[in-house]
């Protein structure tokens, strides 16, 4: 145990972690599935972990590092699952009932994907260029149109309240394709971050006046940030639609957009890893309690987010509570546990709690 | 005629939004804050109406009991929110105070829920009927009620800030906290106030809605709460006069959206459409004042 975590330490290595942890669950998994050893609940699961990663980091690179609140992460990702899941029902409709074609799968990825894209830039262009609080009200409204718009288009077209028929990829092989994606994100994401341009990001972040003054543009960047994490939620959105048999934009509301929120916030804002570990952890619990929890039952998992989502703020941000932080933190108890002297954290893995000045 | 039947009808509508919208413009301005829970207030509110019905048993006394009960409530939920989830936060950024209201409004959610259940209920006992004709026009007796309901407070908030010494503390506040501070104003307490009023207006906002028949659930203010924010944002939030005009314009359009047939089912797309737009060609809101950032 002891030399592989020592192996982990070179820094070649350390800067890789990430890919490798995912890569390696992608392949172990791809080969359980291949040889029949994962149940259809399994893969089913895998899916949904692979689409809520995705959605985790692409939100988590507006709120975590940017410093926006999006609250229509799910009004792209409902654009990204139309308009794919239309495109690959006509492909596979013109292809003769293929269900499993590839081809039709990345296409449809790609193209759900820049029209994600192409309605972050149109919503971001007036919001971005103003004061922080108007993204938050501008997505919100964008969700709440989507959704309507998509509900009410006539149903030849889209479906309507009955839902849009889509075609469904082989379970064994979809996880896979999400896990690929997920690294593909990743690969972007940490990549861009660890760039001039991602410290350009996050100084905006930091004092918005201040890297205005030392000549960074900063509407160039909040748009372009916004424009790739838009683009990953319709991919996610695309991912969604292979994944179920009818999409219905009941499920792409405002309490999803909260839902992707609270992952991002639990783990730990400007932290990618955080953001994939607390991602597959709300999954993961989702899916389990939603064959437990039934009814009236059901509300205690929200008002679990809620005290969730504001004790942990609470905590990271409060000015008054700096001392209490810096004694009590995961860090530090991490340290106790092992008793080694605190090690520099990862550059992409963010600063550790507190922005407070 | 018919035209001016939808006019009155999206001018009432319009009237319980400016209520709304007046208590996220008049927290936003003091507070710097965009309050995510004011909607869930007025939900609150519908419940303390609820629960003072079931305990009253004369139907008049009911009715002025359960308005009164639902301000108490809602001003001691208001300003025990602000002091418990918003009042630690006060000086980290702006994000971290955004992300604690989406939380309490989840919170206040997910609690009404527990203890009322998800089926929604109708109070008959606060509902106004009946009408009366002038010529061809009917005009609903809850419209005018709103109307008159909306000129009052509009009226009485003015003068109070214009003219009371805590409403002179409250424009000073938002001009510059600081400042203000310097001045020997008590800032805290004039943040719990401004909580307080805004929550008093929903609770009078839960009065209307329940009058004109809307049911009970512990969703009911989340969507005319983010419509009504919606307002204050075309209005330019931070002005008074500008929550009022965003929410009668709000509810105008969203009226005579509903009376053409091709536009009726994207009504709540031209309202935020709406909002794009106006983003877009007046940044700042219709009243709104530009303002510069300063280092």
């Amino acid at each position: 145990m002891n030399a592989v975590l020592e192996f982990f330490k070179k820094p070649f290595l350390r800067k890789y972690t990430n890919y490798i942890v995912v890569a390696l669950f992608t392949v172990i998994f791809a080969i359980l599935s291949l040889t029949g050893g994962l149940k259809m609940g399994t893969q089913f699961l895998l899916e949904q972990i692979g689409i809520a990663v995705l959605l985790a980091v692409s939100l988590g690179m507006v709120v975590g590092f940017l410093g926006e609140l999006s609250l229509g992460h799910a009004g792209f990702m409902c654009v990204g699952a139309y308009v794919g899941g239309k495109l690959s029902s006509l492909l596979v409709g013109a292809m003769g009932g293929n269900e499993d074609s590839i081809v039709a799968l990345l296409l449809a990825l790609l193209v759900g994907g820049l029209v994600a894209a192409v309605f972050g830039i149109i919503i971001g262009l007036p919001a971005l260029r103003l004061r922080g609080d108007y993204l938050a009200i501008v997505t919100l409204a964008f969700g709440e149109i989507v959704r309507s718009v998509f509900m009410n288009m006539p149903e030849r077209l889209f479906g309507g309240t009955t839902g849009l028929e889509t075609p469904r990829f082989d379970r064994k092989y979809l996880f896979v394709f999400a896990f690929l994606l997920v690294l593909a994100c990743l690969a972007v994401t940490q990549n861009l971050m660890r760039s001039k341009h991602g410290r350009a990001i996050v100084s905006i972040k930091d004092n918005e006046i201040a890297a205005r003054a030392t000549g960074i543009d900063v509407t160039k960047y909040k748009l372009f940030v916004f424009t790739i994490s838009s683009f990953f939620a319709g991919i996610a959105g695309v991912l969604y639609s292979y994944s179920n048999v009818r999409l219905q934009s009941v499920n792409f509301d405002y309490n999803y957009s909260t839902e992707i929120l609270v992952m991002v916030v639990l783990g730990g804002m400007g932290s990618i890893n955080g953001s994939m570990i607390a991602a597959a952890l709300i999954t993961f619990l989702n899916v389990k309690l939603q064959t437990m929890l039934t009814g009236n039952l059901a509300v205690l998992q929200k008002l679990f987010y809620a005290i969730i989502l504001i004790l942990i703020v609470i905590y990271k941000n409060a000015p008054g509570l700096k001392g209490f932080r810096e004694k009590y933190n995961l860090k530090a108890l991490f340290d106790k546990l092992f008793k080694k002297k605190p090690v520099a954290e990862d550059m992409a893995d963010g600063k550790e709690g507190d922005d407070a000045e | 005629m018919n035209f001016l039947s939808v006019l009155i009808s999206g001018l009432g509508a319009g009237a319980t939004y400016a209520i709304i919208a007046i208590g996220y413009t008049m927290v936003y301005g003091i507070a710097k804050m965009l309050n995510f829970a004011h909607g869930d207030i007025i939900m609150v509110g519908g419940y303390a109406m609820f629960v003072t019905l079931a305990l009253v048993g004369h139907p008049v006394a009911a009715v002025a009991a359960a308005i009164l009960a639902a301000v108490l409530v809602c001003v001691l939920m208001g300003v025990s929110v602000e002091r418990f989830a918003y009042k630690p936060l006060r000086g980290a950024s702006p994000l971290a105070v955004l992300i604690t209201a989406i939380g309490v409004s989840y919170l206040l959610q997910s609690l009404a829920q527990i203890i009322f259940g998800s089926a929604s209920k109708m109070l008959s006992g606060l509902q106004i009927a009946g009408h009366v004709m002038l010529g061809t026009l009917r005009i609903n007796y809850v419209t005018l009620v709103t109307l008159a309901v909306t000129v009052v407070l509009m009226v009485a908030l003015t003068l109070f800030i214009k003219y009371s010494k805590t409403g002179r503390a409250m424009v000073a506040v938002s001009e510059d906290r600081d400042a203000a501070l310097l001045m020997g104003i008590n800032t805290n307490a004039i943040i719990a106030i401004t909580f307080a009023i805004g929550s008093a207006l929903a609770a009078i906002a839960a009065y209307l809605m329940l009058a004109k028949g809307a049911s009970l659930a512990n969703t009911l203010g989340a969507m005319p709460g983010i419509k009504a924010f919606t307002a204050a944002v075309i209005g330019g939030i931070g002005s008074l006069p500008g929550a009022v005009l965003g929410g009668i314009l709000l509810g105008v359009v969203e009226s005579l959206s509903y009376s053409i047939p091709a536009l009726a089912p994207f009504t709540d797309a031209v309202e935020f459409g709406i909002l794009i737009v106006i983003l877009l060609v007046k940044p700042a809101g219709l009243l709104g004042k530009a303002r510069r950032e300063k280092v």
